[in-house]
């Protein structure tokens, strides 16, 4: 069997694979980082969506043995060691961006993405059209569109904390 | 420095506690939960329709690597597990009960609709069990299908079941007849219109899962299941199916990624790797893909209906009249029968005094997935007939659409109100909601809108609708005498430990909903316990009394007033404790957020004074009062709560591509007292989300063969962040007036006020094209049909 080696949320990792395994079958199954989920079998939903070298990638969708050598950074990763959170969770949890919790860390690793694509600021359009790969069934986005133009102020240095929500 | 602590109790907008976890990925559902030695299994699914199963050959599947078992239906059989059970028993017309078909956990003998459990392997990965159903030999004999109500009910049509004549479930019936025929010999108006309310499929993110387990030296079985309501589907599988007694069987529904009904009921796979995992003496587990989702899952809504209302000449509604069909699927699901006709046919009046109401509906079986309750189940049904009615009425009586509902909404002074369809209303303000969403709206400016879009080439349109839905399900005795068998009642328990903190029992599901948040909010509110501390177990029936679970808006309504009496009981057991304390007469103990005081003086103990010394019962009146600070209710409500309000669409339509986009969407919802306001305006906005889905981009395709067109999230349009816009939420209040609360509900309002405001929008939209009425969802390609018709029939 296949043998592949990756760095996960900074920890080195060396698995054996069959060929047809998937990246989020490695990391859920062998790693067992349940963060990362699966929700469809189209790679519609953006679920089980991580960094692959920084870059948001759908690990359904990604064989495992093709994550050799990269640095992959799951939701599990974002958090600081003393448990302060990312802007980005920090935002979806001040504006309610999430319900039932399942599509959100897709949701929050495709955001930062996104984000960090823009260097110059989103527009509300831009930040729907750049969720066009996941999808939530609970939220309607109307809270998560807000969440991610908070987070973006944030991650651009425009604030030093996310903006309080409204409510 | 003695900083005040932020207020956090009803009325709050507290952040989440459950969304630390959500946040970081430590969220446990069901297929994060992981055993050691666990087996996987993988169900064979029926690719026809409708067949016979002349053989099934399990030889090859079980010679694969990695295979511990292939089961049948024939080995079910053997072990005489029981078929699945409906929950609700309707009658016809005539008396005599529905009629109810077995319905096997695998079947046997026939296949009913594409996705049918037809066998199951278990292996030791879930790519092995995979492998080996594929190598499952079924040798099928493959029948007509009656793939659609149409079909179903044409005279010779296949029979889904061969003992159910004409694929009737039932006839059934609500109101007097002769008494409906008098007032429409009266009407100086009748306005008849057929809808179609399309079927839709619930799609949750979290696809189902399931795993048991059986433990050999106990005799114990566990299953972890993706449900809305542990406790039922212990009772159901463990009277009815495996015949497991429910002291030796434990249901754990972890964190659910969504439910909107869908994880209600009680499913075959649940039933399966319980009964798998006893026979191989291992943790079984299952996890659907999302395409066994989408033909396994129970679908919603499905729905062919004639109403025709009777009006005098002033627009006063006289009577209304209703026929349905309604699609039960291929067999009967946990809840379905009460969907078209008590969640349906009662909420027929809606916001208006109508005085005369008869609705009867034919329930039908076809060769498709069953349908049970979705999101608002039977009440959005009933509000799109009744909301699409008034506008056609409005049009063809020359009365403003607006003024006509107006002049037929039932008087403020009228509550508590009566409906001829058994339902009685304690409180609304449906002018009130109305006119705050006019308002919010800007109705009055629509035209102005209309004329600047026009410029841009874009036809524009608003829609209102307003609604009432009833919810906080339900009195026991009332659904019990309309065929439930099932209490709807629910529990709470308060246990306050020594030093103060709180652990609440609650036997309501959280699968979204935030309940984590709003219900340690009611003990901060009323107890003065900081949501901090205090912890809310739920999902458990290990841990938690016999509770119903969450559906039918139910949580805060029921369960939330099971725990207000809880606290109740503690404060009452607490001031006794107080009154020995601060030796007092219990008479004169006043309780406030946290505070026992001696009235009219400044002797006072804290709660963690009380706590203490009733687990410390050094200096206590053992002979009058028990230790311990535990206190569990049972609250069983007096009604059902009746939400209801005014939802406003605007949309723009593309005449290029006959594309639909929503450009406002106001809504002003009457849910009653509301605990958080950041977590209520999140369910409408989510609820009417799903409503637009369904009046702008879902629907539920099968060919005539009874294939399933839209089986893929690439088939099924679910809506997307930019096939949205910002969704404007406002509450009115009124009080619920017979919950401790005054709560009424808010989890479905959004999914059913909001489909009949889009589409009023989308036919106003297309005013100069002559479109009396349009099935949902209004497609870009049935709008450009529409305008490239009505542009050649101009031309002509």
């Amino acid at each position: 069997m296949p043998q592949v080696t990756l760095t996960v949320n900074g920890q080195a990792h060396t698995a054996e694979v069959e060929g047809r395994t998937l990246l989020v079958e490695l990391l859920r199954e062998t790693l067992r980082l349940t963060g990362t989920h699966v929700g469809c079998d189209t790679s519609q939903c953006g679920a089980c969506v991580v960094h692959i070298n920084g870059e948001s990638v759908k690990s359904c969708t990604t064989l495992a043995v093709m994550a050799n050598g990269a640095d992959v950074t799951t939701i599990e990763g974002l958090a600081k060691a003393d448990g302060t959170l990312h802007a980005m969770q920090e935002a979806f949890r001040e504006y309610h961006a999430l319900q039932c919790g399942f599509c959100t860390p897709g949701m929050v690793m495709s955001a930062i993405d996104l984000v960090q694509k823009h260097p110059d600021g989103l527009t509300e359009q831009q930040i729907r059209e750049g969720l066009e790969g996941n999808l939530c069934r609970c939220t309607g986005y109307h809270n998560i569109v807000k969440a991610i133009a908070a987070a973006a102020d944030v991650m651009h240095g425009k604030r030093s904390e996310i903006a309080r929500a409204a409510q | 420095m003695n900083v005040a602590a932020p207020f956090e109790g009803i009325g709050a907008s507290v952040r989440r506690k459950e969304d630390y976890r959500f946040l970081q990925g430590r969220g446990a559902y069901t297929d994060d939960f992981n055993r050691q030695g666990q087996l996987h299994a993988w169900i064979l699914r029926s690719p026809h329709a409708h067949a016979r199963i002349r053989s099934v050959d399990t030889t090859a599947a079980a010679g694969m690597p990695g295979v511990v078992a292939v089961f049948t239906g024939a080995d079910m059989a053997r072990d005489n597990i029981g078929g699945l059970p409906c929950g609700w028993q309707i009658h016809n017309k005539d008396g005599s009960p529905m009629a109810e078909p077995p319905h096997p956990v695998i079947a046997h003998d026939k296949v009913r609709h594409v996705g049918d459990q037809v066998a199951v392997a278990i292996a030791a990965t879930r790519e092995q069990a995979r492998d080996a159903a594929e190598a499952i030999v079924v040798d099928y004999d493959v029948l007509p299908a009656a793939a659609t109500i149409d079909a179903a009910v044409k005279p010779g049509a296949p029979a889904v079941h061969d003992d159910v004549a004409g694929n009737l479930c039932y006839d059934w019936h609500i109101g007097d007849k002769a008494v409906m025929e008098a007032a429409f010999a009266q009407a100086a108006k009748v306005v008849s219109l057929d809808l179609v309310n399309n079927r839709l499929i619930p799609n949750a993110m979290e696809p189902r899962a399931a795993m048991g387990e059986f433990d050999r030296t106990s005799g114990d079985y566990t299953l972890h299941t993706t449900s809305q309501n542990p406790h039922v589907i212990r009772l159901l599988m463990g009277a009815n199916v495996l015949h497991i007694p429910e002291s030796k069987l434990r249901v754990v529904a972890p964190d659910v990624g969504g439910g909107f009904g869908s994880k209600i009921y009680h499913y075959a796979e649940e039933a399966i790797v319980t009964w798998a995992a006893g026979k191989l003496g291992k943790p079984v587990k299952w996890v659907a893909d999302r395409t066994e989702s989408f033909m396994s899952d129970a679908h919603g809504r499905d729905h062919v209906s004639n109403a025709q209302l009777a009006l005098d000449a002033n627009g006063k509604i006289l009577a209304l009249k209703v026929h349905t069909y309604a699609n039960m699927g291929a067999y009967l699901s946990t809840f379905a029968p009460c969907v078209p006709t008590y969640l349906y046919a009662t909420l027929l009046a809606g916001t208006y005094s109508t005085p005369v109401i008869y609705c009867e509906v034919k329930a039908i079986f076809t060769n498709t997935v069953p349908v049970d309750a979705y999101r608002g189940a039977g009440r959005p049904e009933a509000t799109f007939l009744l909301e699409r009615l008034m506008d056609v009425a409005a049009q063809e009586t020359g009365i403003d659409r607006v003024e006509l509902r107006r002049r037929n909404f039932i008087p403020n002074d009228a509550f508590p109100y009566q409906t001829p369809v058994a339902l009685q209303y304690d409180s609304g303000n449906y002018t009130a909601t109305l006119d705050q969403a006019l308002v919010a709206a800007d109705w009055a400016g629509f035209e102005a809108r209309r004329a600047e879009a026009a410029g841009r080439g874009k036809l524009r349109g608003i829609g209102c609708s307003t609604y009432v839905e009833a919810c906080g399900i339900a009195p026991s005795a009332v659904v019990g005498s309309l065929g439930a068998r099932a209490g709807l009642y629910e529990v709470g328990t308060i246990r306050v430990h020594p030093t103060g903190s709180v652990t609440v029992l609650t036997g309501s599901h959280s699968h979204g909903q935030g309940h984590e948040t709003t219900f340690a909010q009611l003990v901060a509110d009323k107890l003065g316990v900081p949501t901090a501390q205090v912890d809310i177990v739920h999902g458990d029936t290990a841990k938690v009394p016999f509770g119903m679970g969450t559906y039918g808006s139910r949580s805060l309504a029921v369960g939330g007033s099971a725990m207000m009496k809880a606290m109740d009981k503690i404060i009452a057991k607490g001031k006794r404790i107080a009154a020995h304390l601060m030796e007092a007469s219990v008479d004169d103990i006043e309780f406030e957020r946290g505070t026992f005081r001696v009235a009219g003086t400044d002797r006072t103990k804290a709660l963690v004074d009380i706590s203490v010394a009733a687990y410390v019962p050094h200096n206590y009146p053992i002979d009058e009062i028990e230790p311990g600070l535990e206190e569990t209710a049972f609250y069983d409500p007096k009604n059902f709560t009746y939400p209801g309000g005014c939802h406003i669409a605007e949309v723009e339509i593309c005449q290029e591509t006959g594309k639909v986009s929503m450009v406002n969407f106001t809504a002003v919802d009457d849910v009653g007292r509301v605990i958080n306001p950041m977590i209520v305006e999140g369910q409408v906005q989510g609820g009417i989300a799903q409503g637009i889905g369904q009046a702008l981009l879902e629907t539920c395709v099968y060919d005539a063969d009874g294939q399933l067109l839209s089986g893929s999230m690439m088939d099924y349009t679910m809506p997307r962040a930019d096939d949205l816009a910002p969704i404007s939420v406002a509450t009115h209040t009124t009080l619920c007036t017979h919950n401790p609360l005054g709560v009424k509900g808010c989890g479905e309002v959004g999914a059913i006020g909001s489909p009949p405001a889009v589409i009023n929008a989308v036919v106003d939209a297309l005013r100069d094209f002559n479109v009396r009425t349009l099935d949902m969802p209004a497609t870009p390609a049935k709008m450009w049909q529409i305008i490239n018709g009505g542009r050649r029939q101009a031309a002509e």
